[in-house]
């Protein structure tokens, strides 16, 4: 029942699965960032095997040809991944934006001990 | 002054090095009960080495982290050291320390807790480019419609902040363009703010942080802020 398109959809996204299984199995990808994905491959796969559950999904999309819904699909989920991507860049940008304040204000505290205790050493070896 | 409050003067400073020890020098002068904390930006100049040497409290940022990260530190700084008020001023010479006891002076008087310097309440010769006066009355028609005031300089840097819109900046402040969402959110925040008229010099070195270029971007992202912010709940104190 497989045409060619399907296949190749098929093993892009096995090969999708297998690869971000494998950087989460060495912690290239943290598992809280590697979920969207999985669900992605996961998603395309059931797709690609089951012709009838993507001509049901083409005829609710208002598609032609059946294969063109997995590509919807997958933009679909390529922009979910994205927002939440964006979502983390904007905490970590936060979050740095909140360290580098520290480190500026730290760097203050540091010069004004490091002055404080040269001083002192000054006036005590004066006297 | 006769009692002046505990005051820091905030000066950001983003490669300053042709004026700002002359501001230093300036805000010393007119206002000597002062701190003076300069926010060295990430300068790729020598303002860093200059302020080190200047014996001022320097606040040096890792990177560039933008004006309002920048300010931010300075009101941190202001908030943990118990500082009554804080004056921005910028560090490229542009606004005249001697105007700071005035700024002072009518946060102390007034019931405001934000004090703007505006070029624009009388006309004292300051001369702006027509595209740049155009997006400031734009700015400024939209933003007093929103705080239901009538605000004429919205992106004036010269400021001061008592003790609560200090405690409120350091806890909550806008990114790159602060000035002209910050007065959205101190009144969203229920913080009273007050124009008082300045007057501005022209720059006594560096350029301004605004080219033309950047004009369109600073002027869709701030309406875009400041929509954004009418969204949100109303910030807490």
């Amino acid at each position: 029942m497989l045409d060619h398109a399907m296949i190749v959809a098929l093993g892009a996204s096995v090969i999708l699965l297998l690869v971000v299984l494998e950087m989460v199995r060495r912690r290239r990808l943290k598992e809280e960032y590697s979920l969207l994905w999985l669900l992605t491959a996961v998603a395309l796969i059931v797709l690609s095997l089951s012709r009838s559950l993507l001509v049901a999904l083409a005829d609710l999309l208002g598609i032609a040809y059946p294969p063109s819904a997995l590509f919807v699909i997958f933009i679909g989920f390529l922009m979910l991944i994205l927002l939440h991507f964006s979502t983390v860049l904007t905490r970590l940008s936060e979050q740095n934006k909140r360290l580098a304040q520290e480190i500026a204000l730290l760097r203050w505290e540091v010069t004004r001990l490091k002055a404080a205790d040269h001083g002192e050493g000054a006036t005590g070896g004066g006297a | 002054m006769r009692n002046p409050p505990k005051t820091l003067v905030i000066i950001p400073a983003l490669n300053e090095e042709a004026s700002i020890e002359h501001v230093v020098e300036l805000v010393r002068e007119h206002v000597p009960w002062a701190d003076i904390a300069v926010v060295n930006d990430g300068s790729t100049d020598h303002t860093g080495e200059i302020i080190d040497r200047l014996g001022v409290i320097t606040l040096h940022m890792p990177f560039n982290v933008g004006i309002g990260a920048a300010m931010q530190t300075g009101f941190i700084y202001a908030a943990r050291n118990g500082y009554e008020v804080a004056v921005q001023t910028d560090g490229d010479g542009q606004h005249d320390p001697a105007e700071i006891p005035g700024l002072i002076r009518a946060l102390m008087e007034g019931d405001a807790d934000l004090v703007i310097g505006s070029r624009y309440i009388e006309d004292r010769g300051y001369v702006t480019p027509r595209m740049r006066r155009l997006g400031i009355s734009i700015l400024a028609g939209v933003i007093s419609c929103i705080v239901g005031q009538r605000v004429t300089d919205t992106t004036s840097g010269f400021r001061a902040s008592n003790r609560r819109a200090i405690t409120f900046c350091a806890r909550l402040y806008p990114h790159d363009y602060p000035e002209p969402e910050a007065i959205v959110l101190f009144r969203r925040a229920g913080l009273k703010v007050r124009e008082v008229p300045v007057t501005m010099n022209p720059r006594y070195g560096g350029r301004s942080s605004i080219t033309p270029l950047k004009s369109a971007y600073y002027m869709a992202k701030v309406l875009l802020a400041i929509f954004v912010n009418l969204l949100r709940r109303r910030p807490g104190l």
